[in-house]
């Protein structure tokens, strides 16, 4: 048992390892003052210099945290109306169906949601620019929030609307004090995952920004394009750092409610 | 219980119409004009050439080599993740690197693999040799493979998670090798998530189309690129729709084959 468990552990440490070695080449590089990705010379901090000079990128990154946070804060509404209307089907395939309807755009690949979106945006006369790249980053984000707040609406019991209800709650009471706390967790997860798929996008948002407006994953396409810029690492160190603190602080927010469920005797299954 | 009715489908519905419903029909609508807005079936048969079959026979391949490289690597590293302590935080970390936008790896890479990178320094101290190794189809598939493992990774660490473990104890007590125990008792057991996993890296690694261009340098050309390229350069709308409806129907068949696999496997579990 022993030595499996050696080979195990050094099967993820090679994993581990490969997972994060282009990231570890990035920031590496980021500090070297040669001025390519090979070779390095001395340590500079002369990239984070020029990215912070760099007003133009400074406020494509400003644009993408705007998108990304507004449309993760727009999806989540639309996203919890849609889980509560979907759990409140009874009719299987009718449910079944919205379920496949919501679902699409899930499976679809990112060139053929953002061709589409390009035609629709076109038809409607929507300029292409922020309100088009809002909108469809909305759009995508909408199926994975309903998606995330799904379960945790299966698993509540539907004795805790009979207890509210027989103890003269209306709807909206049944709604903000018994459902709303309920699902929290599952509304918290889809707001994060609707912020990430935002960060992270690049095809969908390629197709429907026009000239002018650009998301930091947009430029950082046109500008690998060009060839190597160390700035482009200094970069991305930033944005590692950024995502990092972000998992800390979600790894430990979901523990305490891990904890507060197990605490409560919940059952996990 | 149909008191109240439901009014949380009015916003949602509308969305999804508008969203979801609308661009399809648009797509497939404009499929059928070609570039000067007259009605025909040109695009479809020009897709049936051997130019863009021979696209689509390259896509598929290439698609099904990530999702068969990214299973062999996912699947022992998700094995091996529910065996460690604190397995969600490592599994926490697997994800880590899915967080950082995708053109900053595949920008890590073009430095990694160009000529004087990383590897080719491995390379030369091997005694191998400086090798071109960017712009190959082995640099596409090693990137695309690096991107999409989080996504196999993940579904198939969820239904190891949920296996019972008494199932694989009682299976050694009854006397089979671990590899029999894996391949009689684990896998088909955890078959759900792996079909889930693949389903999450196929149907991208399709129509990838910014890897093709950064890494493969245009050498690989997949269905995502044509479309990208008829959308966004050549401006032929019509084929690029043409193409997407192909790709759309590609889906749905793929979707329709692992979701009937799924009403089977409950089936037989009953």
């Amino acid at each position: 048992m022993g030595r499996n468990n050696l080979w195990s552990k050094l099967y993820l440490a090679c994993v581990f390892l490969v997972l994060y070695s282009p990231i570890a080449y990035l920031v590496f590089y980021s500090f070297n003052s040669g001025g390519t990705m090979h070779g390095f010379e001395g340590v500079t901090l002369d990239w984070y210099k020029e990215v912070f000079q760099d007003t133009r990128l400074l406020i494509i990154v400003l644009n993408t945290l705007v998108i990304a946070l507004l449309s993760a804060a727009i999806s989540t509404i639309f996203g919890i109306a849609g889980a509560l209307a979907i759990h409140r089907i009874r009719r299987y395939r009718r449910k079944n169906a919205l379920l496949s309807l919501n679902n699409v755009l899930i499976v679809s690949p990112d060139v053929i949601i953002g061709a589409s979106f390009l035609i629709l945006f076109t038809i409607a006369g929507i300029q292409l620019g922020f309100t088009s790249v809002l909108l469809s980053h909305i759009a995508f984000s909408v199926p994975i929030v309903v998606l995330m707040i799904l379960p945790k609406l299966q698993e509540m019991s539907p004795t805790l609307i009979d207890a509210a209800r027989d103890l003269g709650a209306n709807n909206w009471n049944v709604l903000s004090k018994v459902v709303i706390p309920f699902i929290k967790p599952g509304i918290f997860a889809g707001f994060f995952m609707a912020l990430t798929y935002s960060l992270d996008d690049f095809a969908v948002t390629f197709f429907v920004t026009g000239n002018g407006y650009t998301t930091l994953s947009v430029e950082i396409y046109s500008r690998a394009r060009q060839g190597i810029s160390l700035s482009i690492n200094a970069l991305s160190t930033l944005i590692f750092l950024v995502t990092i603190v972000l998992v800390v602080g979600y790894y430990f927010i979901n523990r305490r409610n891990g904890g507060k469920r197990a605490r409560l005797g919940v059952p996990t299954q | 219980m149909t008191k109240s009715r439901n009014l949380f489908l009015v916003p949602y519905l509308a969305w999804m119409v508008l969203f979801v419903v609308a661009p399809i029909v648009l797509i497939a609508y404009y499929s059928l004009f070609d570039v000067d807005g007259r009605f025909t079936f040109d695009n479809y048969t020009k897709f049936l050439s051997p130019v863009y079959l021979q696209m689509t026979l390259n896509s598929f391949w290439y698609a099904l080599l990530i999702t068969v490289f990214s299973l062999l690597v996912a699947y022992p590293t998700a094995y091996f993740l529910t065996r460690t302590k604190h397995k969600s935080l490592w599994l926490l970390l697997i994800i880590v690197p899915s967080w950082i936008n995708l053109l900053l790896k595949a920008y890590a890479f073009i430095g990694i693999f160009g000529t004087y990178g990383f590897a080719n320094k491995v390379l030369e101290l091997a005694g191998i040799g400086t090798k071109q190794i960017l712009f190959t189809d082995f640099s596409f598939v090693f990137v695309s493979v690096y991107i999409f493992i989080p996504f196999m990774i993940l579904p198939v660490y969820n239904a190891l998670d949920e296996l019972n473990p008494s199932l694989i104890y009682a299976s050694r007590d009854l006397g089979a090798s671990p590899w029999l125990t894996f391949r009689k008792v684990v896998f088909p057991l955890t078959l759900e998530g792996v079909k889930a996993g693949c389903q999450a890296v196929f149907i991208p690694a399709l129509s990838l189309f910014m890897i093709t261009r950064l890494i493969a340098g245009n050498r690989v050309i997949t269905l995502g690129t044509a479309i990208e390229q008829h959308f966004l350069v050549t401006q032929d709308w019509g084929m690029g729709s043409a193409i997407a409806v192909v790709l759309i129907i590609a889906m749905a068949v793929i979707m329709i084959l692992t979701g009937s696999g799924k009403r089977g496997a409950l089936h037989g579990s009953q």
